[in-house]
Formats: C-alpha cells, structure tokens, sequence
C-alpha cells in the first residue's frame, strides 16, 4: 500500500515536471515576445527620455507625466476623434460590403470562385503597393480620379491635400484592403448555416429580405462578433496605409494614434520616446477594452 | 551566425574587392583570412553609413576598403536607410556597441552630440582646419567640433528650357522672388505649368521651405516675424493662383522631381543628387541658385553627412579610427570621396577641382557656399523642435487650414513652448 502511494506520488511529481516542461516553451516566448517588450514600452512611457538619457539609461522616473503631456497636447483630441471616425467607419462599411458580397458569392453562379478570388487582390498586395497606388490615383492634379470626375465636369478634388477630405481618402482605401477579410470570414460563416433553416423558412412564406434578416443574420452573429473584433483591432493601429499616403496630414488632419504615436517616437530628428510610448499604450488599452467587451458579448451569447 | 563568420567573410570580400581593385597589394594581405579569426576584435572596424545605394560593388565602398588597408584595419561597413540610422545608432551606443566610424546626416549630428554618442575633434585628433565654416557649422555646438563633413549639397532651382523659351522668359531676369512670380505667371499664361516643390510634412518639407525663409531674412529664432510670414505667403500665393500645383502639399522631393521630369513645369526646386537624372530628362534643363526675396543667392539649408567617431569604451580605438577618418576626408581623397558620393566638397581646395572637371557643377558650388547649416547659430537640437512646428504651419497655410500670419504665429508659440 504504502509503496505504491508514494510510487503514485512520485509519478504524479514526474508528471508536473513534464508538464512544467512542455509548458515551458510557449511560456518563454510569451514573456521574452510579449510581455518584456509590454513591460518596456510601459516603462518607456513613465520616464522622462531624452536622448542623452536613453543612451546613458538612467531616464528619470515621472509617473504619469508623459500620459498628462500626451492628453494636453494641442493633437490629442483631433487625433483621438480620427482615430474613432477612421476606425468605426471603416468598419461599418468593410463589415456592410462584406457581407453583402459574401451573401452574393453564396449562391455560387458560374464565375463566382474566380470572381471571389479576384476580390482577395487587395489583401494579397503589399499595403505599401496598394498604398502607393491609392496615393497615385488621388494625386490632386495627376491622379486618375480627379481625371474621371473631370469627365463629368466636376472640379478636382483635393483628396490627399485638403484638410477636408484627407481623412475620408486615408478611410476609403482602408475599407478598399479591409473588404476581403470580411468576406472570406463571413463567406465561411454563410456555409456553416444549416440549408435545412433556409428550407423552413421557405416553406413559411418568407420572402428573401425576411430570411436575410430572420435566419442569416442572427445565425451569423458569432462570426459576425469575431470578424468585428479582428477587424476593430486591426483598424485601431493601421498605420503604413496613412503613413504612406498622408503622412498623418496636411496639419494633422489625417493624424490617428497609430500615426502620431511613430512621429513622435521616430518621424523627427529628436525623437520623443516617453510620449511617443504613451500614446502606443493608450491604442493598446482601446484594443484591450474592445476585446473584453468582445468577451462579454461572447459570453451573453453562450448563455440561451 | 556568430560574429567570427561574419568578419571572416568580411574580410574575405574585403580582399575579394580589393583584388578587383587591382594593383593595390596592401601590406595586410597577409593578415587577411584567417588572421582576422583571432584578431577579430582588434583589427575591425566597423563603419556604418546612410548609403544603402551603394553596393558592394561600388566606388565608396572600394574607397572604404582602401583606406581601411592604408590604416591597417579590416572594414566592416553596413549601410542603412537615413531615418533608420539615427535609432540603430541611440540603441547601439545603449548598448555599448556604437560602430568605430559613423557617417551621419548633419542635423542628427547635434542629436547624438547631445546624447554623448559621440566624441569631439579635441578628443579624436580629426583635423578640421580646412573645412569651410559655413559647413563645419552644422556639427558645432556649444564651441565643440563633432566631426567633418564628407561631402555636402544643396537647393537650387532647376529649369526648362523649352518651357521658359515658349512662354518667353529670359532666364537671367529671374533675380529675385517678384521676378520669379512674374515669370511663372508668364509660363501659365503660356499654358504651362510653373513651379513644383515638396512641402510634405516631414523634415523634407522644412528643407525646402528654409531657402524662401532665409530668403526673406527670417531666423529660426522668431517664426512668426513679417519676414517668416512673407515666405509662407510667396508659397501660398503661388498655390492660389495656380502657379505651384496642389500636390506640392503632399509631394516629396522625389515626387516633385517627377512632376519636373514630365517636361510641363518650368521650374523645380531640387537637389546635387538630381543631377544625373535630369540628364536624362530628355529635355533642356539649367540651374540657377535659388533667389533670396530682394536678390541675390538665398542660404539654402546644407544636406549632407558628417564622419564622425562615436565614443568607445576601448578609446585606444580612435587613433585607427581617426586614421580612416582621415583618409575619407583628406584633400587628397576628398576628391574620390565626393564623386562616389556626388557630392560638392567642404573644402574650396578641392570645390576648385571639381568645378575644373565638371564646369556644371559652379552653380552648385556657389549655392553651397551659401548655404547654411539647419542647426547652426548653436540651435543644436532645438532645430528639430522648431521644424517641426514650422512644416506644420506651412502645410496649414498651403492647404488653407489657417492663413500664413495665424500659422506661422500658432508654429511660433509652439516651437517656444517646446524649445524652453
């Protein structure tokens, strides 16, 4: 008896240190990957850096000084305001287009697995392709779209130079490259629909644009959740698009956080790390937020 | 790949590069190969330059080679992009492991002078006496030299012929900034287009808007005086009255030259480092120095990069890196150096030679000589902070977010509020 509970002992030890084992791997790659560069941007951003005290490294500490710097910047709330106009309606229209385009490709017509693939263009291009592209054909005096509305006899807009409408044009290319995600996911959430749903309804009287709203809709709102919470995530730090088509301006007027946290951390001279970090963690913590509201919902929709 | 592979195969190449060089039989030769595995620390010397361009093939490159032999030292050069640079320069001096020789765009040099990155003339030995002060000044703060320009270029105007000929422009009338508008106003009225620039926002803008500002004979110090407004105000009105096309707002130099190059702009404000594209325009072209308000050539702002030597825990180094330094920068070599580079020399010893062997470049000359470095007059690091602000307001007047006088003095309060 006694031999054999500490023989079970000793293997459930064993087991634990396997196990310790096996977790070991992923757990050194998520704090040397994860959490110490986490660590180093929080603690980058509670310092006062200055170049001299970033090379000698001895930056002194000043609590929230850079936070309260960052909030009272004449940028901050123009940047805070983009970056929820640039983020939400880019969404809106990526999740709309999506899915409209998902709900056309469903009925597989002749043509539609190549015109599907064709759709996934823009994600498959390099952004700085796609965002040179979309530069070129927005040039205000050069560029194809002013040259197509001047067809109609509309006068040129200034899209990339007009503080009026740089944030539009940055939005419109976002939702361009943002379209594919949106299908495919939600394209792959339509096929999980059982067709027998589909059969019911019809046997109902429904009419197409009731069983859109009646069975597909609410039957695609777990995907629907994720494909919103991916794509909230990865609009809130989008940056290369408007870096390379704006450069966050004329004046700001297309200044996101993600756009302004890299002038201030590396797009000038003397580069301001403290600040620039802050304003990286505000984004994190909105990704943060966003994805324990995604959780919660999540949760609800568990519960019958 | 640990750091022996890496030297070794340096040093292999290194030979491989001088053996195509020919006739250089160095009395390292020896040593090369296998020597350096041992002697891998002492005999190395890292170089990082913003040339990225040049290849391993290229003339700078052999240059570099060369005068690593001469010094007796193994070169191991990497080239990175000009932003890029600055901040693998802060974190490498972070840890401890700054390249031996840096060669860095002039108005980071008071950046990383500020962060003790880098080492004075007193302290490495580099001989400066030669340099024209005007250039020299960029790397100059507070009374200490910080390391010899290389090489430097400037801001001119570019022009076509064909262009300026059609709308009937003699170019020789063009002498100051009420001349120039005249003379795009005569190109639009011919149909042409007048005047491409970059004003994108970015440092790339605020060196191109600086020669108008100076021009005016506005100082850094005080963006908001009537003559930093007037500058603002040249540019805003050209866009107004359609003599500079909208995309300026957004345009890089690159970009800007590109519109040039399309052959409908009568003038472009461009760089040394076009040169050889407009060659290839296809078109007449000439160049003439940009005009200051009243007359006369405008101080345009110096591009460029200084050699410098960082700071090194082992400060025996220096006097290898010195040697190099030297080498790179000599009145013998500086000649070599520029042309690979091409680049107006800091000297008028060997700016003399170039104009001999190439006559085109005397406009250049003259612009350089008039040039001025962006963080001089000791600005130092407060030059970035009131660039910035300054690119700021010239993008708010061009696009028409706020009128010159209210950008300007909005640029002014900021670029004080952050210099304090």
């Amino acid at each position: 008896m006694h031999a054999a509970a500490s023989a079970a002992a000793r293997g459930a030890r064993a087991g634990r240190w396997a196990a310790w084992a096996f977790l070991a791997p992923v757990v050194v790659y998520l704090l040397v990957f994860y959490a110490y560069p986490l660590y180093r941007n929080v603690d980058l951003s509670l310092r006062d850096y200055t170049v001299r005290s970033f090379v000698q490294g001895d930056a002194p500490f000043i609590g929230l000084a850079n936070y309260a710097k960052v909030v009272g910047d004449m940028t901050f709330g123009p940047a805070l305001w983009h970056t929820v106009v640039f983020t939400l309606v880019s969404l809106g229209f990526q999740f709309a287009i999506g899915l409209a385009l998902a709900v056309f490709f469903y009925r597989n017509f002749r043509l539609s697995a190549t015109l599907r693939a064709l759709f996934l263009v823009p994600w498959l291009l390099p952004l700085i392709v796609s965002a040179s592209t979309w530069s070129w054909m927005l040039n205000s005096d050069s560029g194809v779209v002013n040259a197509a509305l001047g067809v109609f006899g509309v006068g040129p807009v200034h899209w990339l130079t007009s503080p009026d409408w740089s944030l539009w044009s940055v939005t419109l290319a976002n939702i361009w490259i943002g379209i594919p995600f949106n299908l495919v996911v939600l394209y792959s959430g339509l096929q999980s629909i059982d067709p027998v749903v589909y059969e019911a309804a019809a046997l109902d009287g429904a009419t197409g644009w009731q069983r859109f709203w009646k069975v597909t809709f609410p039957l695609l709102r777990p995907v629907s959740a994720i494909t919103l919470l991916l794509g909230l995530v990865y609009t809130l730090k989008v940056f290369d698009i408007i870096w390379i088509m704006t450069k966050g301006g004329p004046s700001d007027s297309s200044t996101t956080f993600a756009t302004w946290s890299y002038r201030l951390g590396f797009g000038n001279l003397l580069p301001a790390f403290g600040p620039g970090a802050a304003v990286g963690n505000l984004l994190i913590v909105a990704a943060l937020a966003s994805g324990l509201i995604y959780i919660r919902v999540q949760r609800r929709l568990a519960l019958p | 790949m640990g750091p022996g592979t890496t030297s070794r195969r340096a040093a292999g190449l290194s030979m491989a590069v001088l053996a195509a060089a020919g006739g250089l039989v160095a009395c390292s030769s020896s040593s090369g190969g296998d020597a350096a595995t041992d002697a891998s620390q002492a005999g190395t010397y890292t170089i990082w330059d913003p040339y990225p361009q040049h290849d391993k093939s290229s003339e700078w490159v052999e240059l570099l080679e060369t005068c690593g032999a001469q010094a007796g030292a193994t070169v191991q050069r990497t080239a990175y992009d000009t932003t890029d640079l600055t901040n693998k320069t802060l974190l490498a001096a972070q840890q401890g492991n700054a390249p031996d020789v840096l060669i860095v765009d002039n108005p980071v040099v008071s950046t990383l002078a500020e962060a003790g990155v880098l080492t004075t003339t007193e302290e490495n030995k580099l001989d400066t006496s030669a340099i024209a002060p005007n250039l020299l000044g960029a790397g100059q703060i507070g009374g200490k030299t910080y390391g010899v320009p290389i090489g430097a270029n400037t801001l001119a105007l570019y022009y076509n012929e064909n262009v300026l000929e059609k709308a009937g422009v003699d170019i020789a009338s063009v002498r100051d900034w009420a001349s120039l508008t005249a003379a795009l106003e005569k190109v639009k009225a011919a149909g042409d287009k007048g005047i491409t620039f970059s004003a994108i926002g970015t440092e790339e803008g605020s060196f191109q808007f600086l020669p108008w500002f100076w021009g005016a004979g506005a100082q850094l110090t005080a963006l908001d005086s009537p003559q930093g407004v007037a500058a603002v105000e040249l540019w805003t009105d050209w866009l107004r009255k359609g003599y500079a096309p909208n995309s300026v707002i957004n345009n890089t130099q690159t970009t800007s030259w590109q519109e040039f190059a399309g052959g409908d702009y009568a003038f472009a404000e461009n760089g040394t480092w076009q040169l050889a594209n407009a060659q290839k325009a296809g078109f007449a072209y000439g160049i003439i120095p940009i005009p200051a308000k009243d007359g006369g050539t405008a101080p345009a702002p110096t591009g460029g990069e200084f050699v410098s030597i960082p700071v090194q825990k082992d400060t025996g180094r220096y006097a290898t890196s010195q040697k190099l330094v030297t080498c790179l920068t000599s009145t013998d070599n500086s000649l070599t150096t520029t042309t690979a580079l091409s680049y107006v020399a800091p000297t008028e010893q060997v700016q003399a030679k170039q104009v001999a062997e190439n006559p085109d470049l005397a406009v250049w000359v003259e612009a350089v000589k008039a040039a001025k470095g962006r963080t001089s007059d000791d600005l130092g690091t407060k030059y970035p902070r009131i660039s910035e602000p300054m690119w700021g307001a010239v993008q708010a007047a061009l696009s028409g977010s706020k009128n010159p006088q209210q950008a300007m003095a909005d640029a002014q309060a900021a670029a004080a509020s952050a210099t304090r």
